[in-house]
Formats: C-alpha cells, structure tokens, sequence
C-alpha cells in the first residue's frame, strides 16, 4: 500500500541517527521527508548542486560558506546522516540535555559550544583554528556588501579584531571567540524550531 | 454445433443484452451529452457521495490514531518550522544601518554575532523553502482513499480496509475499462472526423462542421477523465486574434480548456499517436505545429505565431508560458516568447482540487502511460477554470513586465501563490522582493537546466502540448 510510507523504520539507521542528534521521531521524519525533496535525482545523497538549488538560499551572503558546512574534508556527497548532523546544530536546547546529561558521553549537537563551534567554522574558511584579519574581511565584505568602502570594511575589520583578540596575535581563536560572545544567548540565536 | 450446458444459448442472450444496455446507457448518458454540450449532472452528484465518504474515512482514522495514542501524520503545507516574521532584507538593512548614533562618521555597525542571523536563516531554507515544496504534489489534510495519498495506513480499521478494497474494484474494474473505452471513442473520433472535413471545400460550413467535431472529442475525454470543470466570467473567453494564456498543471489542461472553446494549438512535431492526431487536426483548421529544429528557433517561432494572430479570422492561440508542470499550488515565472508578439493576451487560471485525484504530472518521477493511468484511476479530476478580462501591453512595459503582470493576476484569481524565479542575475529580469542589488552578484555561473522558467537562462521556447 502505498508508495510514499513514512515509518522511522524506513529511515535508515532511524535509531541511531536519532541518538546521535536528539531529534525526535517526527522532527527526524520530517527532515527525512525534505532530504528526499531536495534529492531530486533520487541518488540517495545530496551533492552541492543539490543545496545550490535552492533560490532562497543563493540570496544568502553565507549561502556558499553553510553549504561547505555540509561537506568537510572535501566530499562530494551528503547522506542523510551527514545532512541530520549538521542540522542538528540548531535544535533548540531544552533543560533535559543540561541537566541528566552523562559527563562521559560526547556533548550534545546542540550545546552551546558546539554551536559557536559551528559558526567560528564559517568564519575560519582555511580551518586552522584562527579567524585571521584577512578572513575577517572576506566575511564582512560577504555581509555588508557593496555599499560600504573597501576603506571602510579595512577599518571595521580592523576594529572586530582587536576588540575580540586577546593574546595580540592578530587573529581571533576559538576562545577569544567564546569569550567576546559570552554575553550573548547563542541558544535563541542558533535555533530552529520544528513544527509539530 | 451442440451445447455444453443447458444455460448456454441463456447464458449468450444476457451477454449480448447487458451489452447492448451497456452501450445505450454509455451512449446517451455519455456521448450524445458531449455532442450537445449538455450535462445531466450526474458528476456532480457523484463528486457530493465521494465527499461524504471521504469525511467518514478521515474520521474513522482519526478515532483509530486517538486510540493508540497518537497523532496523524499531517504533512503541513505550511511549513516544517517556526519563522521569524522579519525578512531576510529587512535585516540586512537593519545591519548595514548608515548615520546611526552610535558611529558618526557613518560607518555600518557590525558585530561578530550577526553571522549568526544569516547562518540561522540559511539553515531555514534549507529545512524548508517556498520554491522545491512547490514541486512536489500538494498534500492533502482528509483522506481520499487512495493509497497513493495515504500517509497514516497504521491506523486504518478493518471497516475502512474493507472501504478502501470496494473503492480499488469500483476503480479499476468499473471506471478504469469504461473510461479507455471513452478515451478510446474520443480520440477516434477526432482524428476521422476532422480528416473528414478536411475533404471539404473551405468555406463557412467546415469551419462549423471543424468547430464541432473539435468540441465533441474534447467533451468525450473530459468525460473519460471524469472531469468535474466549473467555467467562471465565460463572457471573458478567448477570440479570434488573442492569445490565451493559461498555468499549466498537467497535460489535460489542453483538453480542459479546448473542451470550452475553438482554440489553435501551438506545439512541436510528435511522431506515433500524437503525431497522428495533429496531422489529423490541422486538416481541418489552421493549427501551429512546429518542427523540432524551428522549435529553437525563437525569430521563426514569433514570426509564424505573429503571421497567425494578425489574420483575424484564425482561432486564438493557447499558449502555456510556464514551461514546466507546477504542482498547482503556485505560478511560476512566464517565459516572455508569448508577450513579445503584441496580440490581446487573454488569461485563464486553472485550478485542480485534489481532493478527488491529483492531476499534477511530475515528469522526473512518472512517465506518460503511468500518469495517464493514474489520471483513469483517480476517483475524478475536479478543476475550476476563470476567464480573466483580456490584457494588452501598456506603452511603456516590456515583455517581462507584461507577463509577470499576466501571471499575478492569475495566480490572484486562481488563490495560487505568485512566484518570482530568485536564481539569476540581478538587473536583467525582475526580482523575489528579497533579491536586491545591494547583495552583489549571484556566486558561480549559470548554467543550463539551473532554473527551468526563467528568461535570461535558456532560450524563450513556448510551451509544447503534449
């Protein structure tokens, strides 16, 4: 009965993806529902195309950088595991993760560090740990754009940096990083809510 | 010869008897209604049943899932998540704020944590955007018994089960044979009949005579399809000289239309049945059929289309701009080919309910035969067409602005969803509202097969009945 089903089951490696991530059943169906939506081939995977092809996201000034999110370490392809990974980044963070959690087991997709993680990832294109002056402004130029002067983007980028870095390398770290948006409730920020 | 049984000859009479029953039923309720374009009204009837039978079945599955606790899997057409309400542009704006108090040499504000916005939005559209949903077929809240539209089949009772097997035998072993037969009748009749008044001396009477026999067929099918069509402002049809414009769901929207009107039709050159057919049909009146290698052609294509509209006693043109089938919930970009000729552009919205059968064609996933099928299989195809008032080009608008203004105003009428092609270079064609200038270039190249309805990516070729 039935060619389209929609049973955890039928989601490969359902249990475990759901473990990993902290989805719940029906958020994971969900998702798994949109994977095969933008796997317009029916390959079984999404390649850049793929994500490309979505307009609104071309709009995006950090289209092509959360599109690289998706494929680390030069691969060509995304399963579902891998694209549920990454979203997972962006699950809201209920109490239950904070409070009950096993020290030793790895922190959660969705802890606070893992999601500043993820955005210092955006900035620090070459991935050596350091958001350098000259990446800085790759950023900036990608988000304020053309009507702002290549003196002014130089001064603004030269601000950001300073202002974040500690140690007077002049490039900013992961820490440093943490550190300059202590203040800041990452959580409300770096969430998506799924519908029920 | 000897008989087996003693029934036999009994047996041969109620064949023969329940054929010819058959025939004369299916002949006066079905064919001679389409030869007059009347109606008895008995697809209507059947269309109130099935409702009622749907919202029985829905409930039943309802009461199953409360049992167990649990919740029916309702896809949302409205979305996977929750959105902010401020747009991307609006925060854009917000960021890139200019003479603001605090910096007062006008420099734009920027803080580390604004990637954060962007990076959250672009996770958005990637869990769910406007464009891909509209690609696949809309999803529907009650069950129509079909278990191609079935999500929640865990919690379907025996009683429904049961249901479900009586509407499987009603449609493949009832409608599925009487509606070939129909489409069968149909087709037949068109390619003989319009040969036939091919022979005839042009004049006033075969342009009659074509008229008719156009209508007829395209009434037969309408009814082998249990097409269920309301006609709105028909005091808007098309006429001679206009081009009709309509959005374009499936391959039946042709005969939906021309079962309504005297239309040309305007399409490349097929071979096997199709090619039949158009040979068949341009005997009898002046279609536009092109070869496959002046289909690329656009400056022969507007020359031939323009040579027709200007000889005012040709039939309208029906023309589908969209270029690939929408899955009726939205209209797509209009691709300009058809506004450049300057002829009175008449536009028609279409919209399917699907509830009763889902006539979107989604032509990576089913080829011909199997969606033709799966239309004849289908309880009925429900459809609302509206005439809208006919639309010149203004003075001082483009090709471009021409078609975008025909489009929303069909998917205005129609309660569709107007939407503009987000993918290409900006400055060259209208925009989504969010795509502006200030955002810089597109990153990459284009390429072909990118965007399928868009005017500066391929060539402008109109679109083909099939």
């Amino acid at each position: 009965m039935g060619s389209r089903g929609s049973h955890a089951a039928r989601i490969p490696d359902g249990d475990s993806i759901r473990r990993e991530t902290g989805f719940s059943q029906a958020s994971l169906l969900r998702l798994y529902h949109r994977f095969r939506a933008l796997d317009r081939n029916k390959k079984g995977y999404l390649s850049r195309v793929d994500l490309q092809q979505i307009g609104a996201l071309a709009v995006n000034p950090l289209g092509e950088r959360i599109i690289d999110s998706f494929f680390p370490d030069g691969n060509l392809r995304v399963d579902f595991r891998g694209f549920v990974r990454v979203l997972a980044h962006f699950r809201p963070v209920d109490d239950t993760d904070s409070g009950m959690r096993d020290p030793k087991q790895p922190e959660p997709l969705n802890s606070r560090m893992n999601k500043l993680r993820f955005a210092f990832q955006l900035y620090d294109l070459d991935g050596d740990g350091k958001i350098s002056r000259h990446e800085m402004l790759q950023v900036l130029r990608l988000m304020v754009g053309v009507q702002v002067t290549e003196e002014q983007l130089e001064s603004i980028t030269d601000r950001t940096v300073q202002e974040a870095d500690e140690d007077g390398d002049g490039a900013v770290s992961f820490l440093e990083f943490t550190k300059s948006l202590e203040k800041m409730d990452i959580e409300q920020k770096m969430s998506i809510r799924i519908l029920k | 010869m000897f008989l087996l049984l003693p029934f036999d000859s009994l047996i041969v009479n109620l064949l023969g008897i329940s054929l010819t029953v058959l025939f004369t039923l299916l002949l006066v309720f079905i064919i001679v209604p389409a030869i007059f374009g009347v109606s008895f009204g008995i697809r209507k009837l059947y269309m109130k049943t099935l409702l009622k039978i749907f919202a029985w079945a829905t409930l039943r599955m309802e009461r199953g899932a409360k049992e167990k606790n649990h919740q029916l899997y309702k896809p949302y057409t409205n979305g996977i998540i929750a959105k902010d309400p401020t747009s991307l542009e609006e925060e854009i704006k917000e960021i890139r704020r200019s003479g603001s108090s605090k910096a007062l040499d006008n420099t734009p504000e920027f803080e580390l944590s604004d990637i954060f916005y962007f990076c959250r939005k672009g996770m958005e559209t990637i869990m769910d955007d406007e464009v891909t949903k509209r690609f696949s077929a809309e999803e529907l809240e009650s069950w129509n018994l079909l278990s191609r539209t079935n999500y929640n089949f865990q919690y379907i009772s025996l009683r429904l089960t049961v249901l479900w097997g009586l509407g499987v035998l009603i449609r493949y072993c009832f409608l599925l044979p009487l509606r070939i037969a129909l489409a069968f009748t149909g087709i037949s009749l068109l390619v003989v009949g319009t040969t036939v008044v091919g022979y005839l001396p042009n004049g006033r009477f075969k342009e009659f005579l074509s008229k008719h026999v156009h209508l007829m067929c395209y009434r037969i099918c309408v009814r082998a399809l249990t097409a269920i069509i309301t006609y709105h402002d028909r005091e808007n049809r098309p006429r001679n000289g206009g081009i009709c414009v309509a959005n374009h769901t499936s391959p039946i929207d042709v005969i939906i239309l021309a079962s309504d009107g005297y239309y040309a039709m305007v399409g490349q050159v097929h071979g096997g049945l199709m090619g039949v057919i158009q040979r068949a049909m341009v005997k009898a009146c002046p279609h536009v059929w092109f070869e496959r290698s002046e289909v690329k052609d656009r400056h022969l294509v507007a020359k031939r289309l323009t040579e027709h509209v200007q000889d005012k006693s040709k039939l309208p043109i029906l023309i589908f701009p969209e270029g690939t089938c929408i899955n009726n919930t939205s209209v797509m970009m209009f691709k300009k080919g058809s506004f450049e000729i300057g002829a009175t552009v008449y536009p028609v919205a279409i919209k399917y309910d699907p509830q009763f059968g889902d006539a979107f064609w989604n032509s990576s996933k089913y080829g011909m035969v199997t969606y033709l099928l799966r239309m004849m299989t289908s309880w009925a195809i429900v459809c609302s067409v509206w005439y809208l008032p006919p639309m010149t080009r203004e003075t001082d608008e483009d090709a471009v602005q021409f078609a975008n203004r025909v489009k929303s105003a069909i998917a205005r009428q129609g309660g569709l969803v107007d939407l503009l092609c987000s993918r290409c270079e900006p400055g060259s064609v209208s925009l989504a509202p969010e795509r502006t200038a200030s955002l810089g270039p597109r990153r990459g190249p284009m390429r072909d097969g990118d965007c399928h309805s868009c005017f500066t990516c391929e060539t402008p070729e109109l679109k083909e009945v099939r």
